[in-house]
């Protein structure tokens, strides 16, 4: 298996504060990770600075093998990487269908004048984005809310366009800030075989950051510990399970 | 053909539709009217204006409503765009006699010349954003409003001749055709009320057809979200850039079908004040709403002509009149009544997650 994510001595500091230091981290093709860790542990900073969003002050990241450290945000997801956020961020006025259309973009390129003109060729790209955008809905259980606007989506289902909007993006690594938020069991569940689902059909590696252990313990192939920002341990679900410094990090002494 | 019907009036373009049938009715209307019974001239010298200023303002509603950028430098587009056509129709008045087509020239030369000027301020403004973002265009159009103020432009038989002080240009057998503070003078009225029309079609067309692209999806993400919209591979400053030179060039061919409808012209015209005017009509018709901009503008721009009898009391009027109305529209109870009629009239569906 060929390695998608390389991360190595990641570093970030914010004035005096050291956020993120020494993070040495790898990310398989088809792999799904965890990247776990108590509050304020530096995890969401972490896929800030894969984003780009903050430029980290040490260490590089590569791309299936290539450096994105020069990269802005846009740059990174041309390349490759897709996110969604904890704090959810949908471009709300849009319609449910039109959010999950923006992420096509950069892959059906028709020029302005085309836009203007209605050409054939734009009639040809937006009947391809239609197809693709209802296909990614009809797997988010999302179809029937697609022409109703995005802010007024309840919660869960909002989180559920976050991860459709960031794969009409056709990325090769997804990142994921806790997209079980806020959900009940039941809905969790139904996202567990979802991101499975994804990661299946897109074949595609999926990093995510989540504080429901029953859903990290259950699709996580291998799991991150991350604690006042440096890596406390790596290892499958049941190594971390029966860690003796994760258990301390997460319950105290 | 039934398809194509259906099509135009299913849920999605349904708005798009009415805004064309609005305007191709007030046209047929008002030629009725004109050529059926006797109208004021009042009247008829208020048809060329209220079309620019639709125009005007459907573009202006591109940068603020659609890109969500604030900006107070409108009526600086359309100068560029006025004095543009003005010269451009001056200069070519000689060699094209047929007046639809001098229009036409004249049109799309201010359309490209303000649109150039909106790329090139595009550039610095757009790396600003909120406030910033509003006091650089309001310079803008403040610049803009003194250079024309300065420039004395005309042409004889040794050819063209430009100053920017006054009286140093010497003429023989020639035509100024800008003259500082003066502005144009003696320009060819070769705007009417059909052109007006055609233009705002025009402008409908072009706002409809970029705001269904994906070039409108991508104006309107990095309006709601800018991080997001980033995240997703949405490049920010083109994104902008593009809604704002389009907005400018819009506003130019304005500008043009503007200053064609008048024999003089001065800079004056296009101060602050016209600019705050339009985000005015703007802002009354609801940001993103194409079909409110063009009936608020109407109403608000004929408003004040109407009351013109009444004197002092008219912007008096006016200003009772935009209150009322912003305060009407804002509140929850007429809100939920018209909400209540809407859906009983289009029978919503109910969505079910």
């Amino acid at each position: 298996m060929s390695i998608v994510l390389q991360v190595k001595n990641l570093g970030i500091d914010f004035g005096g504060l050291t956020a993120v230091n020494n993070l040495n981290m790898e990310i398989e093709e088809n792999e799904i990770v965890g990247l776990i860790g108590p509050n304020g542990a530096g995890k969401t900073t972490v896929f800030n600075m894969l984003t780009k969003v903050y430029d980290p002050s040490r260490g590089t990241i590569l791309l299936d093998g290539k450096d994105i450290a020069k990269m802005t945000t846009e740059e990174v997801n041309k390349a490759g990487i897709a996110r969604t956020f904890q704090n959810i961020r949908l471009f709300g006025k849009l319609s449910v269908i039109d959010n999950v259309k923006t992420g096509m973009n950069n892959h059906h390129a028709y020029s302005v004048l085309d836009a203007l003109l209605h050409t054939g060729k734009r009639r040809e790209h937006e009947k391809q984005i239609e197809e693709k955008a209802e296909e990614l809905l009809k797997i988010f259980n999302l179809h029937d809310a697609k022409d109703i606007e995005a802010d007024s989506l309840p919660y869960g289902a909002q989180r559920r366009l976050e991860i459709a909007r960031a794969l009409a993006t056709e990325p090769k690594l997804l990142l994921l800030d806790e997209p079980a938020a806020g959900m009940n069991p039941q809905e969790t569940e139904e996202l567990m075989n979802t991101i499975r689902f994804v990661r299946d059909k897109f074949n595609i590696s999926i990093l995510l950051i989540e504080h429901d252990m029953s859903l990290v313990m259950n699709i996580c192939e291998r799991i991150y510990v991350l604690n006042y920002g440096m890596l406390l341990a790596k290892g499958n679900p049941d190594e971390i399970k029966n860690n003796e410094k994760v258990i301390k990090a997460y319950l105290g002494d | 053909m039934k398809n194509i019907l259906t099509n135009l009036f299913n849920k999605k373009n349904r708005g798009r539709t009415l805004s064309f049938i609005i305007v191709i009715l007030a046209y047929a209307g008002i030629e009725i009217l004109t050529h059926s019974v006797r109208v004021s001239r009042l009247f008829t010298s208020l048809l060329v204006p209220t079309c620019c200023y639709i125009v005007l303002a459907l573009s202006l509603n591109l940068v603020v409503g659609f890109s969500g950028e604030l900006s107070l430098g409108h009526a600086g587009f359309m100068a560029i765009g006025a004095f543009t056509a003005v010269c451009v129709s001056g200069l070519i008045g000689s060699v094209i006699v047929n007046d639809i087509l001098r229009l036409i020239i004249s049109i799309i030369a201010g359309c490209v010349v303000s649109g150039i000027f909106g790329l090139i301020i595009s550039v610095p403004v757009l790396k600003l954003s909120g406030d910033y973002l509003a006091i650089v265009t309001l310079a803008f159009g403040q610049i803009i409003k003194s250079l024309i103020n300065n420039i004395f432009f005309g042409y004889d038989a040794n050819g063209l001749q430009f100053s920017f002080v006054n009286n140093s240009l010497e003429l023989q057998n020639g035509k100024m055709l800008l003259s500082g503070p003066m502005g144009a003078t003696d320009t060819a009225k070769i705007s009417n009320f059909t052109a007006g029309i055609i233009l705002i079609l025009i402008t409908l067309y072009v706002i409809y057809s970029l705001i269904d692209s994906k070039y409108g999806r991508t104006i309107m993400a990095a309006r709601d979200n800018r991080i997001a919209a980033e995240s997703i591979g949405v490049n920010i400053s083109k994104t902008k850039t593009l809604a704002f030179v389009i907005s400018a060039s819009l506003a130019g061919a304005a500008g043009a079908l503007y200053a064609l409808n008048y024999s003089t012209l001065q800079p004056s015209k296009f101060d602050f004040n016209t600019s705050i005017l339009v985000l005015v009509y703007v802002v009354f018709g609801g940001l993103g709403n194409i079909n409110g901009t063009m009936i608020s503008t109407t109403v608000l721009y004929i408003l004040p002509e109407l009351l013109r009898s009444l004197r002092d009391y008219r912007m008096l009027i006016y200003a009772v009149v935009l209150i009322v109305v912003m305060q009407v529209t804002n509140s929850a109870r007429v809100r939920e009544l018209v909400n209540r009629i809407s859906s009983k009239v289009f029978k919503k569906r109910e969505v079910r997650l």
